[in-house]
């Protein structure tokens, strides 16, 4: 089977340099025949890319270990699931993948968007294919999964922290997110080397750039939800490099979002949003270095290679030929408009964009930093939680209260007078609110208490805007309060798409701050018999349990819970050893409460000899939160994404007219 | 040996695909892609009545809604209407513009064949 990925893997490596090549000759020349050719090409591409990851699954299916990939990370006793996203575990196979994804997602963006991209297509072909030639040489040249040895009788297994249900999404949805990014980039810079800098290119770009952010948001929420679950030191998130590398471009993405509109509307920005769209592309790239190369110390880092030094030549040409291309076509980008007043709800968004590419670029400061300092200094200064909370606070908490003002600002411009009375109910709300707060003991934690007040702000205001565009749709035609509601969303989904995906940010924010600024923690050594109290939990220690799994022993403390004196039921806490990878973990256990949103968390740190157990038992106020806002922002993300008929058939008619008036 | 024989078998496979455009019979669309410099002046022209018109569309309904006061809907909606009247003569006069040379170019085979009648 080998010869047939490598063979595959060759081919495909042709075709994008066939299509970057020769479309990018087709292009600069005119040459339709040849920009269809190299189009094949990209699509072959994707075919090459399936046959080559079609037999690196069935070598992990069929447990072939004479390919080194499928023996370094898998084994006979893994389970079916976790043998499938050995596919991603590793660096050769998760690059397959960077690469599957990317030729699918090129040839789906070539093909969706033929009509509406006619003029800058056949320069979008050469510039997706230009970066599938850097992910098809690494596989051919540096780093193969179809490497062969003599078959051991078994595999070395899998890393045990990546045997959770949330990895088997997080990787795909990681790279979905991370790839995606390549496409509005590419549309970007075709658009800039076609000179067709209208708004066809916006439009194409902005739905793959929201596709692309709600992938990459819902996997670090997933990614979150592993490191909660599977890591085992009661956290969700903890600044790792890693997590970083996902957040970063997910922040540069969210500020293009916002931007695209006033360009849309007002025709500005139209420089910062080409910048914008190379920003995310380039600290995806970014990402997928930090996570690959191992360059920085990391727990999410499952590789350490030479491949370092190929990404940042990469990321190096991309941004030194994006930025001389910007320049180059300035002259094309000029704003047809200008802000007209400070208080307006471009400003706002003006405003937003700049605290987003701010905390943008401070992550990023701080994740370089103990390169730059080991390049300058010769030790590596690790930045940690403190700089990066200061920091979220600073951006945060402004950004936050945009969420609230921005919708209840007018375009252009807006009197002082109708913006108090516009801020009036939604500030009123949240002064209540945050006395309220303060009178029941939350000052304790001013940033918390700020987030709180000013989510309570952003939740009336958003409220505020349903229910007064309800009214506004009803008062224009018969329809009852329900047909309103869903013809409001219906005829403006991203507006009000956007409203819940704000609103998961809300929620989110509640859930961050309550649970790192109100929790509570306390650890103890029992013995069987004892018990153990945290906040209003009270935790016995019934004995220990032992049990056998297909691929690992699990050692369980079992430990009565009881809050205020009312029996909760058993949880189960402890440590699993794995057999092929000879390699403990922890196996936590969680109790959430939904009504609270509150989770009791308990680690199992250490099984004595004397029968005690060591144990450090958290509990996470709202942080229940977290996850609801992950849900609710897909919710928001898709009434957002669904396809809206009626400006594709805008679309359609000024492209009509723009025939009819050019060949009349 | 196995690799380069199976890569030579794919690659003739994404080869034939490939060439495919290439390889068909001409037709008028085959050409060079046109340069379309009238169609992206006329689409900015028309971008710009678009942009004037959804901005006159979400006025009245943010006016609606009350997030937009009487006294600053009455102070946005004079200058976006004067907007949206200058996109819509600037469409006019290019279609005007579009119909006049095409009646140029219409008028040239004629007027050439008239010249030629006279010189008979």
């Amino acid at each position: 089977m080998a010869p047939i990925g490598r063979a595959a893997l060759i081919v495909t490596l042709g075709l994008v340099l066939y299509a970057t090549l020769v479309g990018g000759y087709a292009a600069l020349r005119g040459r339709r025949r040849l920009a269809e050719s190299a189009r094949n090409a990209l699509l072959a591409s994707f075919a090459t890319t399936g046959v080559a990851s079609a037999v690196l699954v069935i070598g992990f299916l069929r447990h072939d270990f004479s390919l080194v990939y499928v023996a370094e990370h898998s084994s006979r006793e893994l389970p079916l699931a976790y043998v499938l996203a050995g596919f991603w575990s590793g660096q050769a196979g998760s690059l397959l993948l960077w690469m599957l994804v990317l030729t699918g997602m090129s040839s789906a963006a070539v093909l969706l968007n033929r009509r509406l991209l006619v003029q800058a297509l056949p320069w979008t072909v050469p510039v997706l294919a230009a970066v599938a030639c850097f992910f098809a040489l690494v596989p051919v040249f540096v780093s193969s999964p179809f490497a062969t040895r003599p078959a051991p009788p078994n595999g070395a297994g899998m890393n045990v922290s990546l045997q959770n249900p949330y990895m088997l999404a997080h990787p795909p949805l990681l790279y979905l997110g991370y790839v995606g990014l390549t496409i509005p980039f590419a549309f970007a810079m075709a658009a800039l080397l076609s000179r067709r800098t209208d708004e066809r290119w916006l439009v194409a770009t902005r739905r793959w750039t929201l596709a692309s952010w709600t992938f990459l948001g819902i996997a670090i929420l997933l990614g979150a939800k592993w490191a909660y679950e599977s890591i085992g030191w009661g956290g969700y998130y903890a600044w790792d490099p890693v997590e970083n590398a996902a957040l970063m471009p997910w922040l540069a993405a969210t500020a293009f979002l916002h931007s695209v509109m006033v360009q849309e509307k007002k025709a500005m920005l139209r420089v910062w949003n080409v910048i914008l769209v190379t920003l995310a592309f380039c600290l995806a790239l970014f990402g997928t270095f930090l996570t690959r190369s191992g360059v920085i110390n990391s727990i999410h880092s499952f590789a350490r290679s030479s491949i370092g030094a190929w990404f940042l030549a990469f990321i190096a040409i991309v941004v030194g030929a994006s930025i001389v291309l910007i320049l180059l076509r300035l002259p094309y980008l000029r704003s047809q408009s200008r802000l007209e007043s400070l208080a307006s709800r471009e400003a706002a968004f003006l405003y937003n964009n700049l605290l987003l590419v701010a905390l943008a670029l401070t992550i990023l400061w701080g994740v370089v930093f103990p390169l730059v300092s080991e390049a300058v200094r010769g030790t590596a200064v690790t930045v940690g939680p403190p700089y990066y909370n200061f920091f979220l606070r600073a951006f945060g908490l402004p950004l936050l209260l945009l969420m609230g003002i921005g919708p209840l600002i007018a375009w252009r411009r807006a009197s002082l007078r109708s913006l108090a009375r516009s801020l009036a109910g939604p500030a009123i709300a949240a002064g209540v609110v945050g006395a309220l707060l303060l009178a029941a003991g939350a000052g304790s934690s001013p940033p918390a208490l700020i987030a709180y007040t000013f989510s309570v702000f952003v939740l009336v205001a958003i409220g505020l805007e349903f229910v007064r565009g309800t009214r506004a749709r009803r008062s224009l035609g018969a329809e009852s309060w329900i047909g309103a509601f869903a013809s409001l969303i219906a005829r403006n989904r991203r507006r009000y798409g956007g409203y819940i995906v704000h609103a998961a940010v809300v929620l989110l924010a509640i859930g961050v701050a309550g649970s790192s600024a109100y929790g509570s923690t306390a650890s103890a050594r029992l013995q069987p018999g004892q018990t153990m109290a945290v906040g209003s939990y009270t935790l016995g220690y019934l004995g220990s349990t032992f049990r056998q799994g297909r691929n690992h022993d699990e050692l369980r403390a079992q430990l009565a819970v009881s809050r205020d004196g009312t029996p909760m039921g058993v949880v189960a806490a402890g440590k699993n050893r794995y057999h092929v990878e000879a390699f403990f973990s922890s196996a936590v256990a969680i109790r959430t409460d939904w009504l609270r949103a509150e989770d009791l968390f308990v680690i199992g740190e250490d099984f004595n000899r004397d029968g005690s157990v060591d144990l450090k038992v958290l509990v996470n106020p709202l942080v229940g939160l977290i996850w609801v806002a992950g849900v609710v922002f897909l919710l928001g993300s898709v009434i957002t994404l669904w396809p809206d008929a009626r400006e594709q058939r805008r679309l359609a008619r000024r492209m009509r007219e723009v025939e009819v008036l050019a060949h009349a | 040996m196995a690799t380069l024989a199976l890569t030579v078998v794919f690659a003739a496979a994404a080869g034939l695909f490939v060439v495919q455009p290439i390889l068909r019979p001409r037709s008028r669309l085959d050409g060079r892609i046109q340069s379309v410099d009238d169609e992206d002046k006329h689409l900015a022209v028309i971008e710009r009545r678009d942009r004037a018109l959804a901005a006159l569309t979400e006025l009245e309904f943010d006016h609606r809604t009350g997030n937009v006061s009487d006294v600053d809907y009455r102070e946005l909606i004079a200058p976006l209407r004067r907007e949206a009247a200058e996109a819509l003569k600037a469409l006019e006069r290019a279609e005007s513009a579009e119909r006049a040379m095409d009646a140029k170019r219409a008028g040239r085979p004629r007027a050439r064949l008239a010249a030629a009648r006279h010189c008979r």
